[in-house]
């Protein structure tokens, strides 16, 4: 049964997922990224992870999609022209897909070898208290340097949207 | 003209929040809601029709039974839609009212036409057009929502009268006849 | 008396309690439509609706009081919506106009599996006593699944705007998605002092919403105290905002007539649009569960008097009480009570507040309430650990 959900769950997510790139509207774009979302929660849930499942629902699902169709329909995007391939794109994906697969690859490997370390690997994910102990001793740091990047990405956006004629504007 | 600055208060901390004035709202309301309703239960429950009301022009007689209308025309003239259509004829002189001499022959309102302005009944020089009680006047065809003399009569009736200006202008002609001098 | 239900497949039975829960939340849902005529009616001085009896049941005595009701309206209005004409206009993206109401059943009908209505008495094996909830699920989670399966009902008002391909369900759209975006961060903010409350240190740590109200229902004066007495200012907050989810009036900008024709519902007609009322009402109906378990005791009758206490009082003169299907009734019939006051109330600000304008609801929940619930955050963190530092036994 379980293994059953597991592989609908994993089509159904990759094949959103694909649905996002492929789509050349915008708004079925998006929705198919909502249900992508909604199609990991639901691996979250067999993996007996209900925290992150929720949590991704919560915020990703709920909030981040609902925020891109927003401004995809402000900025009202209708497909548009596609650019052609230029060097400089074809050059950084094909570094970006050589990157993915070898990521890949060398997660498959090292998982063949450690086949027993998953059912070993104690589940935080479902207890809340188990998962915030994680979160705020072993994982301090990643969280915090998270936090600044997405501070950083932030002020970015800041930056670059609004126009600034003269420093007496920042002010 | 002298222009008169009011000055606008600073709303209090309390008055800006919106909160004491939502719950007097809310009590405005809530107190409205206990309160028996305000409507009448149409057409079970009809309403008071108060004095002078302008309700659908009808046809009247007087209390002897003679139908008032002379059949001038004034109210078809003065009618602002010309919704009033009338046939004049004259009364037979078997009649008790010979001496009216004239009668309508037909006499017809078209309620599509009517806006109940009242002009017809304040032209009148015999009282007998009068804009009674009824308010709700209803047909499924054209030819239904035009009011006949017979309907006329109908919804009319007979109206208190104390002049009798006919009957008294017949006594004076009979003393007239008899006497042979005035 | 049960035992046959236990024996059925576990998956059977988790079908049969979905099932029902989802019978009475339709039909109840609907009947708030109903209940919202009549509240109008009463505040604006009318009867409302109380005419429509079917004829071949006229003869029965004392149906007119369900007729005054209006009972009979609300299935003639059920009947008239499935059996009229559902019209697809010409100019709409019909996948996504289809889908739309479609989605907004999904996340109204999933969210009540989270909320528990009641509790009763079970015997474990040792003989000990246990308070168990009446719920299709008590997850550790609770609340957060409602937050996040509650936040997915913006999309359908979303995609209904966007799929209309007209102006005004499009303006009405996107009012939609940044209201109730906006509102959701004062939301959840609100509700954190109450949980920082309930999980003391060293506690198991919870989000479950029956725990909440097990918190509730301790003895003492702190024990038994309903946290809308606590934190009144979380309780307004999470009030507030939840009118704004909801887009219940002072709120529905998403479908305010006055300037948005019907807002996001404008092109929708029949039964799609009866989905999208019925979707309104019944994230009312959560949403006012939600508030009665955070901040008023959930199935307590009153402020420290549990439902344990009620139901050992009674089953001193009658042992039935303690029987955990009474017991379960006596706590459903409590919590839908209050349920049902929070709809009145609802409806109660309805025709009473009239609408903000669009900047005001920005305004008030971006300026106002979000400062207020973070300042309200930070006052219950210092006065909790104050407590738990220098009045562990309070």
């Amino acid at each position: 049964m379980s293994d059953l959900l597991f592989h609908l769950f994993a089509v159904f997510t990759v094949a959103c997922a694909l649905g996002v790139v492929f789509n050349k509207n915008a708004v079925a774009s998006a929705l198919c990224l909502l249900l992508s979302l909604v199609g990991v929660a639901g691996l979250f849930v067999l993996l007996d992870a209900f925290l992150l499942a929720v949590l991704l629902v919560l915020v990703y699902a709920g909030a981040v999609v609902a925020l891109f169709l927003f401004i995809i329909m402000l900025l009202d995007m209708q497909g548009g022209d596609r650019k052609r391939f230029t060097k400089a794109t074809l050059v950084s994906s094909t570094v970006a897909g050589g990157l993915l697969i070898t990521g890949l690859v060398s997660f498959a490997t090292r998982g063949l070898n450690h086949t027993t370390i998953l059912a070993e690997v104690p589940v935080v994910g479902n207890s809340l208290r188990a998962y915030a102990e994680q979160l705020f001793t072993v994982y301090l740091l990643p969280v915090q340097i998270v936090g600044f990047l997405l501070l950083i990405a932030m002020l970015g956006v800041i930056v670059l949207s609004k126009k600034f004629e003269g420093l007496e504007d920042i002010k | 003209m002298a222009v008169i600055t009011v000055e606008r208060k600073p709303l209090s901390f309390l008055e800006r929040t919106y909160l004491p004035n939502i719950a007097a709202g809310l009590a405005t309301t809530f107190k409205r809601m206990v309160q028996p309703s305000e409507t009448l239960e149409y057409p079970e429950v009809r309403p008071e029709i108060p004095v002078g009301y302008r309700g659908v022009p009808t046809l009247v007689y007087d209390p002897h039974g003679r139908e008032k209308c002379v059949s001038c025309q004034l109210c078809e003239f003065v009618c602002p839609p010309k919704a009033i259509r009338i046939t004049p004829g004259e009364i037979p002189a078997d009649s008790p009212n010979a001496h009216v001499e004239k009668a309508p022959k037909e006499f017809k309102i078209d309620m599509l036409r009517c806006i109940y302005c009242g002009l017809c009944q304040e032209v009148c020089p015999e009282e007998a057009i009068w804009l009674q009680n009824q308010y709700s006047m209803t047909g499924l065809t054209r030819e239904e929502m035009v009011n006949d003399k017979k309907r006329l009569y109908e919804l009319g009736g007979t109206l208190p009268d104390t002049h009798f200006k006919w009957d008294k202008k017949k006594a004076a002609e009979e003393a007239a006849a008899h006497g042979g001098h005035h | 008396m049960f035992d046959f239900y236990f024996e059925l497949p576990l998956l059977l039975r988790l079908v049969l309690q979905g099932t029902a829960v989802i019978l009475v939340l339709f039909p109840l849902a609907a009947a708030c439509s109903m209940a919202e005529r009549k509240v109008s009616a009463w505040i604006q001085g009318r009867p409302g609706p109380n005419r429509t009896v079917p004829p071949f049941l006229a003869w029965i005595p004392g149906i007119s009081i369900l007729q005054k009701l209006g009972i009979f309206q609300l299935a003639a209005d059920g009947g008239k919506f499935t059996f009229k004409e559902d019209v697809v206009p010409g100019h709409v993206n019909a996948f996504y106009f289809i889908l739309a109401p479609i989605a907004s059943m999904i996340p109204a009908l999933t969210t009540v599996a989270f909320i528990p209505f009641g509790a009763y008495f079970t015997e474990l094996a040792d003989g000990t006593m246990k308070l168990v909830p009446i719920a299709l699920t008590n997850l550790d989670v609770g609340l957060l699944a409602v937050f996040a399966l509650g936040s997915l009902g913006v999309y359908s008002l979303i995609l209904a705007g966007w799929a209309s391909n007209s102006k005004y369900p499009f303006l009405g759209g996107v009012r939609a998605s940044a209201q109730l975006i906006s509102y959701e961060l004062s939301m959840t903010l609100s509700v954190l002092p109450v949980f920082l409350w309930v999980n003391a240190p060293g506690g198991p740590g919870t989000l479950s919403l029956f725990d909440v109200v097990q918190s509730q229902s301790q003895p003492g004066f702190f024990g038994g105290m309903w946290y809308i007495f606590l934190m009144p200012l979380s309780a307004f907050i999470f009030l507030i905002a939840l009118f704004a989810e909801t887009n219940r009036q002072p709120f529905d900008m998403p479908e305010s007539e006055a300037d948005l024709v019907g807002g996001f519902h404008t092109e929708y007609g029949a039964f799609k649009w009866s989905l999208f009322f019925v979707a309104e009402y019944a994230h009312m109906i959560v949403g006012s569960g939600i508030f009665c378990l955070l901040f008023l005791g959930g199935w307590n009758p009153l402020p420290w008097v549990t439902l344990a206490d009620v139901v050992n009082f009674g089953a001193g003169f009658l042992p039935l009480i303690a029987s955990p299907l009474v017991m379960g009734v006596i706590g459903i019939t409590l919590f839908l009570l209050k349920v049902g006051f929070f709809i009145f109330f609802f409806m109660w600000v309805r025709w009473t507040l009239p609408r903000f304008r669009y900047d005001q609801v920005m305004t008030l929940g971006w300026k106002k309430l979000l400062p207020l619930s973070i300042a309200n955050l930070v006052l219950y963190a210092i006065l909790i650990a104050v407590k738990d530092l220098y009045f562990p036994n309070l």
